[in-house]
């Protein structure tokens, strides 16, 4: 396994495999944490490599697998005994730092974990380590990071996609079957499509948001990447429900993620045109006409339907995420968290800790956030992006009102970009065009590969109605069964 | 529209956020930019959206930008430990790798 890691690259990898064989003594979990860390050596995961992960400790996850033997044994085993977990930087972990891939918290030690972390370990999973990401989880790349880009394991020249970029790597790469990431306008889906792997965006609500850094609070979400569905589904599946610590998170039932129906018999896909423009690469929409002969083939019917204010997605994102974030961002001043720059006065203090420590889209999105919610441009700007958002959110209830079970669409415009390629921030932004609504919108939704161009993955999106998870996972499964080894060439 | 060399000073204060003059002129030409692909909000039917809760309307109290904080029934000295500059002084959390002494 070590010579072509987890996951997508070996079948002997999924998350199930790894349960199987650990908890009928067929390896230790210590075997599998040694196997992830000569995969991470291998494809060279840190700075002098992919620089995919920020921090791992070969011993501290000898340490959980040890502390794991004692679980393994009789039917109930947990769910992910043994499984190898890498986690995007901006979940705090105890025992292990959590920077956000900001200068401003280089060193930062969380006094307690995340609950979607504990549950993970409560579970049987085992962190072996933190992944980079675009400072904050501000960017569609992973180059805005304090400790340097990351690169795509297909291509170094190339992003992975971001902000979750260095989960997204660690999984393609074959590092660890499953990782966690976070999502506030798409930073699951998009670096999953960028790298030929499965990204999910539960739901908000259905995930504890708790130890989760706030970028944007009524957008974020933590997210899972799986090399397959079913491994993005167990790992969900143990993270998933209500948590006391996050006035958020929904008590709404988690149903069992592994059951999935025989067909797609009876279910309506919409194909929404507003995702669809003629100015779409033809060969991604041929990757997605195909996905959706294969769904009709499964027995689904296929609709075009329309989500008229899709349009004002990224506007009314640009708006509400970097408002929030400048709110959420104002705690970071030198005073309690990491990075302190003295200078004349506490005032001094403030401004020089802050200019120092956030690196330049950050410092861009708290500029432009704190003008959309100064006086003067609130109404302008602010509030009108709230009445918008209202709009697309709206759009989808109407759409599933209507009949459609789950809509499909391209997860991103292009594949992944050069490094460097985009310097204009709006253009950066216009990355997010297809994965915005969802976050704004609070519904679940998920990419998977459906194919290539030129050697690069391509992934498609479907979407669902709140909550409706298992739907999401059901179509996914069914696709990538019949899609096989097309998805990934 | 375009924003200005001091919008970008003022709001960067609001923000604690130190910037030179460089720097200051770079967020002015790239706000510009941004907000100019924003002007498409104008299009948006907000009697269509009225029956939004959630848009700053209903219950959010705004304050101006400036101005004095909301005065307190005490004064913070009153009941602050310690205080230098008019703020409080805090220990700082011992979750660091390299804390500094509580001053």
């Amino acid at each position: 396994m070590t010579e072509t890691g987890f996951g997508s690259h070996s079948p002997e990898g999924t998350v199930a495999e790894i349960r199987a064989s650990v908890t009928a003594g067929r390896r230790s979990p210590r075997d599998i944490v040694d196997h992830s860390f000569a995969r991470a050596a291998q494809v060279r995961a840190g700075a002098d490599g992919l620089n995919a992960i920020l921090w791992s400790d070969i011993a501290v996850a000898h340490n959980e697998a040890a502390a794991l033997e004692p679980r393994l044994n009789g039917p109930d085993a947990p769910l992910l005994a043994g499984v190898p977990i890498v986690v995007k930087d901006n979940i705090a972990t105890v025992g292990s730092p959590t920077t956000c891939g900001s200068r401003i918290l280089a060193g930062y030690h969380s006094p307690f974990e995340a609950t979607a972390v504990s549950r993970l370990r409560d579970a049987g999973a085992i962190a072996v380590g933190k992944t980079n990401l675009d400072e904050f989880a501000m960017g569609s790349s992973t180059e805005f990071s304090a400790f340097g880009r990351t690169k795509h394991p297909l291509d170094p020249r190339l992003v992975p996609g971001g902000s979750s970029g260095g989960s997204a790597a660690a999984v393609a790469a074959g590092i660890t079957p499953a990782a966690l990431g976070s999502e506030t306008g798409g930073s699951v889906r998009q670096p999953a499509a960028f790298c030929g792997i499965v990204g999910v965006k539960p739901t908000y609500g259905r995930v504890s948001r708790y130890g989760l850094v706030a970028f944007a609070s009524s957008l974020d979400q933590i997210g899972v990447f799986g090399a397959h569905v079913d491994d993005a589904a167990a790992v969900l599946q143990a993270i998933a429900g209500r948590d006391g610590l996050d006035a958020t998170s929904s008590d709404a039932p988690v149903p069992d993620y592994g059951e999935y129906p025989p067909t797609l018999r009876g279910l309506v896909i919409g194909k929404p045109r507003e995702y669809f423009p003629h100015q779409l690469d033809p060969r991604i929409a041929d990757l997605c006409e195909r996905a959706l002969d294969r769904c009709r083939e499964l027995g689904a019917a296929v609709r075009e339907v329309s989500l008229p204010h899709t349009e004002l997605a990224i506007p009314v994102y640009y708006i509400v995420a970097p408002a929030e974030a400048s709110s959420n961002l104002a705690r970071f001043d030198g005073v309690r968290y990491g990075l302190r720059v003295t200078d004349h006065g506490l005032r001094g203090m403030y401004e020089a800790t802050r200019s120092s420590g956030f690196g330049p889209e950050v410092t861009r999105r708290i500029l432009l956030g704190t003008y959309v919610l100064s006086a003067g441009y609130y109404d302008a700007y602010y509030a009108k992006a709230m009445r918008a958002r209202t709009l697309i959110a709206t759009d989808f209830d109407e759409v599933f009102r209507s009949g459609v079970d789950v809509l499909f669409t391209p997860t991103t415009p292009t594949t992944a970009f050069a490094a460097g390629s985009r310097t204009d921030p709006y253009q950066m932004y216009l990355s997010d065009i297809f994965t915005v609504t969802a976050n704004l919108a609070g519904i679940p939704a998920l990419s998977l590969p459906i194919g290539r161009i030129d050697g690069l993955p391509v992934g498609g999106q479907l979407l669902a109605p709140h909550f409706a998870e298992q739907r999401l996972l059901g179509v996914a499964r069914l696709l990538e069964h019949s899609l096989g080894a097309e998805a990934h060439r | 529209m375009s924003i200005s060399l001091d919008e970008v000073r003022h709001i960067a204060a609001l923000a604690r956020l130190g910037i030179s003059d460089e720097r200051a002129q770079l967020a002015a030409e790239e706000l510009t930019s941004i907000l100019a692909h924003m002007q498409v909000l104008t299009r948006v039917d907000d009697e269509r959206a009225a029956g939004s809760d959630t848009d700053g309307k209903t219950g959010m109290t705004l304050r101006p930008d400036l101005g004095p904080p909301i005065p307190l029934l005490r004064a913070p000295a009153f009941f602050a430990p310690e205080m230098r500059e008019g703020f409080f002084l805090v220990p700082r959390l011992a979750t660091h790798e390299d804390p500094e002494p509580s001053p």
